[in-house]
């Protein structure tokens, strides 16, 4: 009888719950079928089985349609205007990739359904029943994790996880400036993009140079905005100087002032006509203006010296914080051993300022990796790099990418080339998550 | 002797004092030199980057009267403290509800659920940006601030819950258990014992997902082009952008930027302490 009710229940759903006696949870899962069958043919099944259109996979519902879609990515270019029907590959990609989620979603409700008519059914055959109402109200404390997740998860899921693994598809077609959509068809061309970035030369360079910059960036302004930082906290923080409070608080203004608003004043500064050129120049320092972001050395110079100014106040507040909390009994002891401020310093502080904030630093690092609005406002990447595919000579891998994106419209590259460092980051990462102690006692 | 040795360690420590003191006025300079220089622009009479000086000649607000009268930089400014605002209030809310719920519970798909979360950490964050652009297009929400509050609230909820997460970690768990006992229910014990104690974290969220549209640049480019819907960041971006002649106005790009500034910074001074004890937390992810 049991598997009766789950046949019942897999055919027509909520079938097998009503011959439980539960009219409620019934009705509510035959209302969802309902909801699915009316759209797929609301949508244009119905037509195509009264022969009103051509039996095709495009004039289907919506999630044969979608489904349709995602695999051939269309059929029809529009050549010119005069096409009407035509399919645009990249709505047809998406739609696809919504409609099967979403159809994932209702075979998620089918399995409950079916599950729950079976379960039902064993436990009156032992005797118990439960009626709608009590499973509405059990269910309200049972599944309270996932009613409470529903919102924030769909939302990720919509606006983070499909996006996501629409530019993973991307990097398997050949989306890019010259194949756009509805005038050409895109196509899947597997890992054709992958091949290209390793075989032809000019991006295969680029990527190694960029990524090795990149590094190097994160490495250098980490550190000299750490040390400055650390420096400043040490100097504020020597016995004897006054007024540590107003040095404190002058020194954390470059942190409070938004980014963006300093990274272009900078960017002003350092114009050709800007106020550091005219300074120099009226000191009589240098007779001509520096190209200090039209040279690549220079530009680099100054975006790692800006991130300085804009960075270390976070670290020196950070350090202050952590040199209050250090015993003074610790430094008596050095007194007593008659050890100076400097043995002070190196024996106590400073190990224990970098055990402390030793995450940070890990945390900054990785922050400097993806530190789009510094190099973007700044120098835009520039100066241009001729030797590069399509990026400057300050470029990191992440202004690299959004102008592969949006300015230069490659998008499958940018989307393979993301791919690529995804796997490196993750493959660091993950082997790091998996040592620490949070995930395993999970 | 003992006097002697006295008096130079005394000279001594006086010249330490006087470099340390040399040293602290000199970074003193370097951070406020630009910031200086950007509001003696701002009150400059004459608009171009060369004739820029900390000190100008004939000071004057015409910048700031400009800025308001000719430009549209107070419509920036509401609608983007409008994005602002309605980001802080959804991210809170989602941030905290789903970070309780990962932190206090065990229930199938919370591991998976929790690395989903770390993987799409590790993707750019404009890697899925054509993909909004075309959801926007076929939803008819290009050019709609909801949409970019929409977004913004979305990426919230996976840059934050590790953080907030390991937050509702440290508090103890006999309180809650204490509280199942006396027949509280889950959502009780959430808005009574726990949302009161964690009022640092939500203090933290509240801040950073306010400040985070003031500068965001790259989603308001991609996803608005109508100058009603503009938000500041473009807006401050264009006047400075040599290739925009339409825009370029340097003196009223600087009026402009002091004028942003100075409340988020105030609101950085008054909160740093939320801010640095959040950003310092953040590193132990619930251990």
């Amino acid at each position: 009888m049991k598997y009766v009710v789950t046949l019942c229940s897999a055919i027509i759903w909520g079938s097998g719950q009503a011959i439980n006696k539960q009219w409620i949870k019934g009705a509510v899962f035959f209302i969802v079928q309902c909801i699915f069958w009316f759209v797929e043919l609301s949508t244009g099944l119905l037509d195509v089985i009264t022969g009103r259109a051509e039996p095709l996979f495009r004039n289907c519902g919506y999630f044969i349609r979608g489904l349709w879609g995602l695999i051939t990515l269309g059929e029809i270019p529009r050549l010119d205007s005069s096409v009407l029907v035509f399919d645009h590959s990249v709505m047809l990609m998406i739609g696809g990739i919504i409609s099967t989620f979403i159809l994932l979603l209702f075979i998620l409700v089918w399995i409950w359904n079916i599950r729950d008519a079976y379960k039902t059914h064993v436990l009156i055959d032992h005797g118990q029943k439960q009626s709608s109402l009590d499973y509405v109200k059990g269910l309200w404390e049972k599944s309270f994790e996932y009613i409470m997740i529903t919102p924030g998860a769909l939302l990720v899921l919509f606006i983070s996880v499909i996006p996501v693994l629409f530019s993973i598809s991307i990097a398997f077609t050949n989306y890019n400036r010259n194949t756009v959509p509805p005038r050409n068809l895109i196509d899947w061309t597997g890992f054709q993009t992958f091949q290209d970035i390793v075989q032809i030369p000019i991006w295969g360079t680029t990527f190694v140079s960029i990524l090795i910059w990149t590094i190097c960036w994160a490495f250098l302004a980490t550190f000299s905005a750490y040390s400055f930082g650390l420096l400043n906290a040490v100097l504020i923080n020597t016995k004897g100087i006054l007024f540590k409070k107003f040095w404190r608080g002058l020194y954390v203004l470059p942190w409070a002032v938004p980014g963006l608003v300093s990274l272009l004043v900078f960017r002003a500064m350092f114009n050709r006509q800007g106020a550091f050129n005219t300074l120099l120049m009226n000191m009589g320092i240098i007779d001509e203006a520096l190209p200090f972001l039209s040279n690549s050395t220079w530009a680099r110079t100054i975006l790692v010296l800006t991130n300085v100014w804009l960075g270390f106040p976070y670290f020196m507040s950070l350090i202050s914080g952590v040199m209050t909390s250090i015993s003074p009994e610790l430094y008596e002891a050095v007194d007593v051993d008659g050890g100076g401020g400097w043995t002070k310093f190196r024996a106590i502080s400073l190990p224990a300022i970098l055990t402390a904030t030793a995450p940070q630093i890990v945390m900054s690092i990785t922050f400097n990796f993806n530190n789009f609005g510094h190099v973007y406002f700044l120098t835009q990447g520039g100066p241009p790099n001729p030797a590069f595919q399509m990026a400057g000579s300050t470029d990191i891998l992440i202004t690299w990418l959004f102008k592969l994106t949006l300015d230069q419209r490659m998008y499958n590259y940018a989307a393979a080339i993301s791919i690529i460092i995804f796997i490196m980051i993750a493959t660091v990462s993950g082997i790091n998550l998996m040592r620490t102690r949070a995930f395993k006692e999970d | 002797m003992v006097h002697k040795h006295n008096t130079s360690h005394v000279i001594r420590r006086y010249i330490v004092r006087g470099i340390i003191y040399l040293w602290l006025v000199i970074v003193a300079i370097i951070v406020l030199y630009p910031l200086l220089w950007v509001i003696g622009s701002s009150l400059n009479p004459i608009n171009s980057i060369s004739r820029a000086s900390m000190i100008p000649e004939g000071a004057t607000f015409d910048n700031y009267v400009r800025l308001i009268s000719e430009t549209n930089y107070l419509t920036w400014f509401r609608n983007t403290g409008y994005v602002a605002i309605m980001t802080m209030l959804f991210s809170v809310m989602l941030n905290i509800t789903t970070a309780f719920v990962f932190a206090r519970f065990k229930f199938r798909g919370r591991k998976a659920g929790l690395l989903a979360v770390m993987i799409l950490n590790t993707f750019p964050s404009f890697m899925g940006m054509i993909a909004l652009y075309m959801i926007a297009l076929n939803f008819g929400m290009l050019n709609n601030l909801n949409m970019l509050v929409i977004i913004y609230v979305a990426g919230s909820i996976p840059t934050n819950i590790w953080l907030v997460r390991g937050n509702l970690l440290n508090l103890p768990k006999s309180l809650d258990e204490a509280a199942y006992i006396d027949g509280a229910s889950k959502m009780q014990v959430f808005l009574r014992i726990l949302l009161p104690l964690s009022l640092p974290i939500v203090t933290f969220i509240a801040l950073t997902t306010f400040m985070s549209p003031w500068m965001d640049y790259m989603l308001p480019r991609l996803l608005i082009n109508r100058t009603e819907v503009t938000t500041l960041a473009i807006g401050l971006f264009r006047m400075l952008d040599p290739a925009d002649s339409a825009n370029y106005d340097f003196t009223a790009f600087c009026a402009g930027a002091v004028l942003v500034a100075i409340p988020i910074a105030t609101l950085y001074m008054i909160f740093q302490r939320f801010l640095i004890e959040g950003l310092a937390s953040g590193a132990n992810k619930g251990e």
